[in-house]
């Protein structure tokens, strides 16, 4: 397979970069990792006109931590470089869960977490961390830089709040400002696969009881785009985690999942592991929280 | 190479190609390219470096994985434009002139390989492991190659021939393929 013809750019900075897209008028695509893109412009399913290569781009394979804590990751930042990274595990740990189980090694690799983010696949693992731990992408276009939070960024199926003429630059992490908690599980048939359902929790405590100051809880491939089940969080916070308020977040964020019987199960399935997950994920974090007292 | 005169259909657009110089294996070569050619096409059908072969042709198989720039990626899932002025090794680039390398001999010796069809890939794969990892585990090489899938084997000797490469690397004497059998059910039969 190959895809149909296109004209083919690799800018050396980044307001060159723009420029292009801007000429392009909505006719000419961002080309990062590729994971995504690539298979897609093969099948033609996408066909620009012109691709506009970033790869070339200098210093946009950062992830690092400013002075107060916020965590910036910028666009060429590949999925195995955070698997591997050191700054991820202590602050963030619902990132560093989802890294090692996005595609697979070799698509980790060439593949971004800014790209998975702009893909907007409902399927895609980094939306749902990023959406649990309050997260934004920072857009840059010819009047300059603006800031969209993830749920503004995602606004649905394989679509993005960016503008033709914008490149996402870097996702942006909030500073932790309790202890961090987090985790991610997925279902896959097999490694690589898209998921056949997926959770991520992150949350904050403060104090000595432990309690939840924060909390984010969001859902991979159970809906038409990444869903924010606030409720299941809001069940989690004010107080320590319990028994009880880990079952009702289960049961929240399960009826906040909107999956569609498929050839990867059933609609009734697929919620039965949103709520297995849920309730899994915050339990190992009460068993940390033993461990660490 | 180049010819003054190379007639067209009528109705054909002009193709705009672009000029690449990418060091394969060692050496520069230089081709004019369409941006769309996949780097796995450049490989086969451009230098006629075949070793590297197309499986699913959509990124879930790696029977296409090839070193760019030393690191393990799908060559049917970038274009060889994208590999200008960069560093791509294939299944080619991995002997010496007269002997087998290491992860070679580690599928020849621990039999690890039925049809043989995803093996470039999968010693790429290994190859990169390897660098990064001297002495992985069982559980290690299992993750590393979780992108490259085998049909025939059922994986155990594949993974057993990494281990044997492994060995050899670390310049320790690797066990002979029959001692390689742990299990004795599904083991190499040297």
């Amino acid at each position: 397979m190959f895809p149909s013809r296109f004209a083919y750019e690799a800018p050396r900075t980044i307001d060159e970069a723009i420029g292009l897209l801007h000429e392009g008028a909505g006719e000419a695509k961002v080309l990062a990792g590729g994971q995504s893109l690539v298979p897609m412009l093969k099948l033609r399913f996408a066909n620009p006109e012109l691709l506009v290569d970033i790869n070339e781009l200098p210093g946009l394979d950062y992830h690092r931590a400013d002075a107060d804590g916020t965590l910036r990751i910028g666009a060429l930042a590949r999925h195995a470089t955070l698997e591997r990274s050191a700054l991820l595990p202590g602050k963030h740990p619902t990132l560093a869960a989802v890294a090692p189980l996005v595609a697979d090694p070799l698509v980790r690799t060439r593949g971004t977490l800014v790209g998975s983010l702009c893909h907007a696949d409902p399927q895609g693992d980094w939306a749902s961390a990023v959406t649990a731990l309050g997260g934004a992408v920072v857009a840059q276009g010819p009047g300059g830089r603006r800031t969209i939070p993830i749920t503004q960024f995602v606004q649905g199926p394989f679509t993005n709040a960016l503008g033709y003429d914008e490149i996402a630059v870097e996702a942006v992490i909030p500073a932790p400002t309790g202890t961090p908690f987090g985790g991610y599980l997925k279902l896959e048939r097999r490694v690589g696969d898209f998921a056949t359902a997926g959770v991520a929790i992150a949350l904050q405590t403060n104090g000595p009881g432990g309690s939840v100051s924060t909390a984010g809880i969001a859902l991979t491939g159970v809906g038409s785009a990444t869903i924010d089940a606030s409720a299941a969080a809001q069940a989690v916070m004010g107080g320590p985690l319990t028994a009880a308020s880990i079952d009702r977040a289960a049961d929240l964020a399960a009826e906040a999942a909107q999956p569609k019987s498929d050839h990867r199960g059933s609609a009734e399935y697929k919620r039965h592991i949103v709520h297995t997950f849920t309730q899994r994920i915050l339990t190992r974090i009460v068993h940390q929280q033993e461990r660490a007292a | 190479m180049s010819s003054l005169f190379t007639e067209v259909p009528v109705d054909a657009p002009t193709v705009a190609t672009r000029r690449v110089t990418i060091t394969v294996n060692g050496a520069r070569r230089a081709a004019e390219i369409e941006p769309r050619l996949l780097l796995a096409h450049f490989l086969r059908q451009g230098l006629q470096l075949t070793g590297t072969h197309t499986g699913c042709d959509t990124t879930n198989c790696g029977a296409c994985t090839v070193l760019f720039d030393g690191v393990p990626v799908k060559s049917c899932t970038m274009f060889a434009v994208q590999a200008d002025g960069h560093d791509v090794t294939t299944v080619e680039g991995l002997a010496g002139a007269s002997e087998l390398h290491p992860v070679q001999e580690g599928f020849k010796e621990a039999h690890g390989l039925q049809c043989g069809f995803c093996t470039p890939g999968m010693m790429m794969a290994a190859t990169a492991l390897l660098k990064e990892n001297p002495d992985p585990t069982e559980d290690e090489v299992r993750w590393a190659l979780s992108g490259n899938l085998c049909r025939c084997t059922g994986y155990q000797n594949i993974v057993k021939s990494v281990l044997w490469a492994a060995a050899k690397l670390r310049g320790e004497n690797p066990p002979s393929g029959a001692l390689l059998d742990t299990n004795g059910s599904n083991g190499a039969h040297a």
